[in-house]
């Protein structure tokens, strides 16, 4: 049986997408065949994130209205073994995904992977519900700023009233706390949020904390998760989440205000 | 028959129990005639027991009937009679009122103005709280209340954590939250003024108990991201420490 992770958070704009594409692919350099599904009808982007734009032929959607099999429809990445992708429709709305065709798709993904990773649409309604219903993991992904913090607060109210797990009395979703867009230098300042603060607002146990980084941007031009930038801060914190999600113990890094040196200042770093 | 035709449910009532003392009727009408000229909207309509368990001699049908009459003239609305255990009368069955249960009883007696002469009172008078019949259980919610989410206590409401910022929790009884409260709790709400909310960290948007509320800006200058509690003293929220 797959482990089913929804990456979610309420709010749009917070980094949904790249946290799925680089935790998807995490999972997979380690060697546990990982398939990320986009249940962002509509506004698929995570294909673009992945680099696999060209490649999409059939969709989720086709799969759930049986126009298309799943094995059709599932692309596999070129870079990361044991990697694929199951891309949202670009022409569908959200409606087009219904409970029982969702859940007939994952049973059939359950058997082949390991882990399926649900990349969440925005909001609260429906469409973030169906992507979170069948979830056995969440990371509840926030910014540090009041209104993402009250948009995953109110997720996770969801995730504990309105998920299988809740409505059939089975153990509750495991939540995980994913901070993105962390910039310690506005934290210092006080315009943001520090990872404390978070935490206590959200009270559920911290995952990882991902700065603010120029790298993200490059790699999505790119189509390259930036987990895959070894050099990059932020590829290196989506590392360390990943091992904490496998259950390794790895200290925060990138959460304090670096000292700038010379070269740094001078070459804008 | 449907669920929608009547719903059977405990309530709890206020009444008045006139406790007779001895058989002098003419005393007893003057007796109550001057309680009530005292508080007159109190006892107009009052529902009233008459309870004959202490009085000095044996009460007849007769009497009995005479006194429920006397009652009924002066306003109020006799529904029904007491008595000790051993000691119900023959015409149990004959008097058409209810012999109640002599519940456990909270008593609050009623201040008079003027003080109590010093002579026997033939007329004592009380109002009764009877014991809740149907005791709600308290509610126990061990998760965050989060966002967006309501929590409602028929009885008291222990939360054994926080109350996030736009969650609302409401009880008829007491609020305990063991954690923040950074959303809205409301105490006492079908009317308990005696009703309290406890916190361990006060951050609330509102807090309100029988619907006197107070909001954040308020109470960021009495207590703040500390230990309190709110109650009702006349008529008025009071937020102290813990
Ligand atoms: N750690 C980060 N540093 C800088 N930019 C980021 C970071 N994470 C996400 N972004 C940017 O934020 C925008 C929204 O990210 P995305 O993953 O699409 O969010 P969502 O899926 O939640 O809507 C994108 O332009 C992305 O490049
Ligand atoms: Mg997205």
């Amino acid at each position: 049986m797959a482990k089913i992770i929804v990456v979610t958070s309420g709010k749009g704009g917070v980094g949904k997408t790249t946290s799925s594409a680089a935790i998807g692919t995490g999972l997979a350099l380690k060697g546990h065949k990982t398939v990320i599904i986009d249940f962002d009808v509509g506004l698929r982007n995570l294909d673009l994130i992945m680099g696999c734009e060209r490649r999409v032929v059939y969709d989720f959607v086709n799969v759930i209205n049986k126009e298309a099999t799943l094995s059709q429809a599932l692309i596999k990445d070129k870079r990361t073994k044991d990697l694929f992708l199951l891309p949202a429709s670009q022409t569908r709305d959200k409606d087009a995904l219904t409970t029982e065709g969702v859940e007939a798709v994952l049973n059939e993904l359950s058997k082949d992977f390991e882990y399926i990773v649900c990349d969440s649409p925005a909001g609260i309604e429906k469409g973030a519900q169906m992507a979170l219903y069948f979830a056995d993991v969440a990371i509840v992904t926030t910014n540090p700023e009041v209104s993402s913090v009250r948009d995953s607060d109110r997720i996770l109210g969801i995730l504990q009233s309105k998920s299988r797990r809740a409505e059939q009395g089975l153990p509750p979703i495991e939540e995980h706390l994913l901070v993105t867009r962390y910039n310690p230098d506005r934290v210092s300042e006080g315009e943001m949020l520090s990872v404390a603060d978070v935490e206590e607002i959200l009270a559920i146990p911290l995952l990882g904390v991902i700065p603010e980084s120029e790298a993200v941007l490059k790699a999505s031009n790119q189509g390259t998760p930036v987990i895959l930038d070894g050099q990059a801060e932020a590829g290196q914190a989506y590392s360390d989440a990943v091992d904490r999600l496998l259950g390794e113990e790895r200290p925060l890094r990138f959460t304090d205000v670096q000292k700038k040196g010379f070269f740094k200042r001078l070459l804008g770093g | 028959m449907s669920d929608n035709d009547f719903r059977l449910k405990g309530s709890v009532v206020t009444t008045v129990v006139l406790e007779v003392k001895t058989p002098n009727l003419e005393q007893i009408k003057l007796g109550l005639k001057e309680k009530i000229a005292q508080v007159p909207q109190f006892f107009n309509q009052a529902p009233l027991i008459i309870d004959i368990n202490q009085c000095s001699e044996p009460v007849s049908l007769d009497l009995f009937q005479t006194l429920v009459a006397g009652c009924r003239e002066l306003g109020l609305a006799v529904i029904g009679w007491r008595t000790s255990e051993g000691e119900i009368p023959s015409w149990r069955f004959d008097c058409e009122l209810p012999l109640l249960p002599n519940a456990n009883s909270r008593q609050i007696n009623i201040k008079s103005e003027t003080p109590a002469p010093a002579k026997d009172p033939h007329v004592v008078i009380k109002t009764v709280v009877e014991e809740r019949e149907v005791s709600q259980p308290t509610k126990l919610i061990t998760k965050p209340v989060r966002s967006g989410q309501q929590v409602y206590a028929p009885g008291d409401l222990v939360v054994v954590s926080q109350v996030s910022a736009g969650a609302e929790v409401l009880a008829e009884g007491n609020i305990h939250i063991y954690g923040a409260l950074r959303g809205r709790a409301l105490a006492g709400v079908k009317g308990d003024t005696s009703a309290r909310i406890f916190c361990k960290n006060m951050e609330a948007e509102l807090v309100a108990i029988a619907g006197n509320f107070m909001l954040s800006d308020a109470l960021q200058k009495i207590i703040w991201k500390d230990a309190a509690q709110v109650l009702l003293v006349d008529e008025a929220l009071e937020i102290a420490s813990l």
